[in-house]
């Protein structure tokens, strides 16, 4: 397959081309290269042969493009011949913002950034490149304004349904109907029958290697739902991410914060008085260390949650990255070999990706268990 | 960090946050306490049943032990049973041989008694057969020396002289 994607790629032909590479991207399950939007309307026009420093750069966009949200969900891009411009190939997203009113509308309105959106007198426009709405007057100027000397961009609040809160409702709508099922299935029989055949041994490995020991038997059943819930919320959004649709959920700074806080939330909603005194009053160590400790301990407890959240970001995020950049290198060489060696070396690297993503899920379940266990732990002095 | 924080979107972080808990709730209400819970009853129900087994097995065992005894019992009865019939009837044999023997020399006894009466009673017979022929026989000799005078006194003679030698 590798090979006989690679032959065609040397034979230039355009369509072919992109053939090839749209199946390439496919074969090897991986997100990026499928969203290959060419210029993004800023170079249309002429369209030469392009240089190495055009190509990278193309490239970086690419990358860059996938790893962020989007307000439509773009399955791919057919590049223009020359003169026209790409066409994208997806479908359009509503776009729910809040500025002095709620403005909803589609987002196939922007036209890809293209043109400026008008509802009930407010003027929107979409920044193609970092993929926000910007207040806008009706040329499509972006307001600003200036705050400490500087330049702000206006944007309103922007509650849309983007790519990321779409595929998360998708996700979250799937593991309902999948683990209701595994649930409606044991009323037939206590055996496990067909998913939860696979499934149970995870849940139960849940409760036996991360729950129990990390909290304790007894006082784990109160957070049972929490872990298991998060453990397949991640793992599923993290396994989404390896399709080759461009998502890019759980590598999104918004959504593991949104989960670290809740982390947080229960941990000091649900402490015991052991909890508390081991921050404000360490027991067992002198007056001077107890004071000393206090405010690492208080600070401990906000890094504790932060750190939940960048470290399920960034692993995600660098993955995209890594992976999309592997696969844009396929693509820089000319070199059939070259070319060949960085398939195999995306694929083999994809097959880590499928790890971590049951990794992360794992250490994020695993590091919440532990912070769950300190706050339900009883005086053992 | 400031790249973080222009990266942040309270939007996504809100729905985020609202579809989360939505999931927790509902998959809380209608999978894992279910799915728990039909676990827990299952395991339970695994370890009892292995309890169970364990005890048949006891039970298994000592009624094997118990039957193995009764069995023993029985044979020991039966061998019992035997020995005593054995010695019953090696008793009965001997007692009715020894009977046998007692009536036998009882009879015997009584036989020769009778034989012993017969014998006498015979030799009694005999001796007053005996004597009534020797007094036909000295009849019949007195009559013949009684029967003409001279020797009827040839007797007297002799008669007279034994008594006078005397």
């Amino acid at each position: 397959m590798c090979t006989f994607a690679a032959d065609l790629e040397n034979n230039k032909s355009p369509i072919m081309q992109k053939i090839v590479r749209f199946l390439l991207v496919l074969a090897l399950i991986t997100p990026v290269a499928a969203f290959a939007s060419g210029g993004h309307g800023d170079d249309h026009g002429e369209k030469k042969e392009k240089t190495k420093e055009e190509k990278r750069a193309e490239n970086k966009e690419y990358v860059k493009h996938h790893t962020n949200d989007s307000h439509d969900f773009g399955l791919f891009t057919i590049e223009g011949e020359k003169g026209e411009e790409d066409s994208h190939v997806g479908f359009p997203l509503p776009v729910i913002l809040w500025e002095d009113g709620l403005h909803i509308f589609m987002s196939s309105k922007f036209h890809h950034g293209h043109e400026v959106v008008e509802s009930n007198g407010k003027y929107f426009v979409l920044d193609y490149h970092d993929g926000k709405i910007y207040n806008a007057d009706e040329h499509g100027n972006i307001l600003k304004k200036e705050v400490d000397g500087e330049e702000v961009k206006l944007a309103p609040l922007d509650f849309s349904i983007t790519k990321n809160v779409l595929v998360t409702i998708l996700m979250a709508v799937l593991l309902f109907f999948l683990f209701r099922g595994i649930a409606k299935s044991y009323k037939t029989g206590l055996a496990p029958t067909g998913a939860a055949k696979f499934f149970e041994p995870i849940i139960v490995f849940i409760r036996d290697e991360i729950a129990i020991p990390n909290i304790g038997e007894g006082s784990h059943k109160k957070y049972m739902p929490y872990l298991l819930t998060v453990f397949f919320f991640i793992w599923f959004l993290n396994l989404a991410g390896m399709t080759p649709l461009g998502i890019n959920v759980t590598g999104n700074i918004a959504v593991t914060c949104a989960l670290a806080i809740m982390t947080f939330v229960i941990t000091n909603a649900t402490a015991k008085k052991n909890y508390w005194l081991h921050i404000f009053w360490m027991p067992g160590v002198p007056i001077p260390m107890k004071i000393l400790l206090m405010p690492i301990e208080i600070i401990g407890v906000f890094v504790k949650p932060f750190a939940l959240m960048i470290r399920l970001y960034a692993n995600m995020l660098a993955g995209h990255i890594v992976l999309g950049s592997l696969i844009a290198v396929v693509f820089f060489f000319d070199a059939f070999l070259a070319k060949t060696a960085f398939v195999g070396l995306t694929f083999f690297l994809n097959i880590i990706e499928l790890l971590v993503a049951l990794l992360q899920a794992y250490i994020f379940t695993m590091l919440t268990a532990l912070y769950f266990g300190a706050a339900a732990e009883e005086a053992h002095h | 960090m400031d790249k973080l924080l222009d990266q942040f979107s309270i939007g996504l972080f809100f729905w985020q946050t609202v579809l989360f808990l939505a999931l927790l709730f509902l998959l809380r209400k209608f999978a894992w306490k279910p799915i728990l819970n039909s676990v827990n009853e299952r395991e339970q129900k695994i370890s009892d049943s292995l309890e169970l087994a364990e005890k048949t097995k006891a039970e298994m065992e000592s009624l094997k032990a118990s039957n193995e005894n009764l069995l023993k019992e029985a044979r020991a009865e039966r061998d019992a049973m035997i020995k005593d019939a054995k010695e019953t009837a090696s008793k009965m044999i001997n007692d009715a041989k020894d009977k046998a023997k007692e009536e036998g020399n009882k009879m015997l006894a009584a036989a020769q008694d009778s034989i012993n009466a017969e014998k006498a009673a015979a030799i009694a017979e005999l001796k007053t057969q005996v004597a009534a022929f020797s007094i036909e026989i000295a009849e019949k000799v007195v009559r013949g020396e009684l029967s003409s005078a001279d020797k009827q006194k040839a007797l007297a003679d002799k008669l007279a002289e034994d008594i006078n030698m005397n």
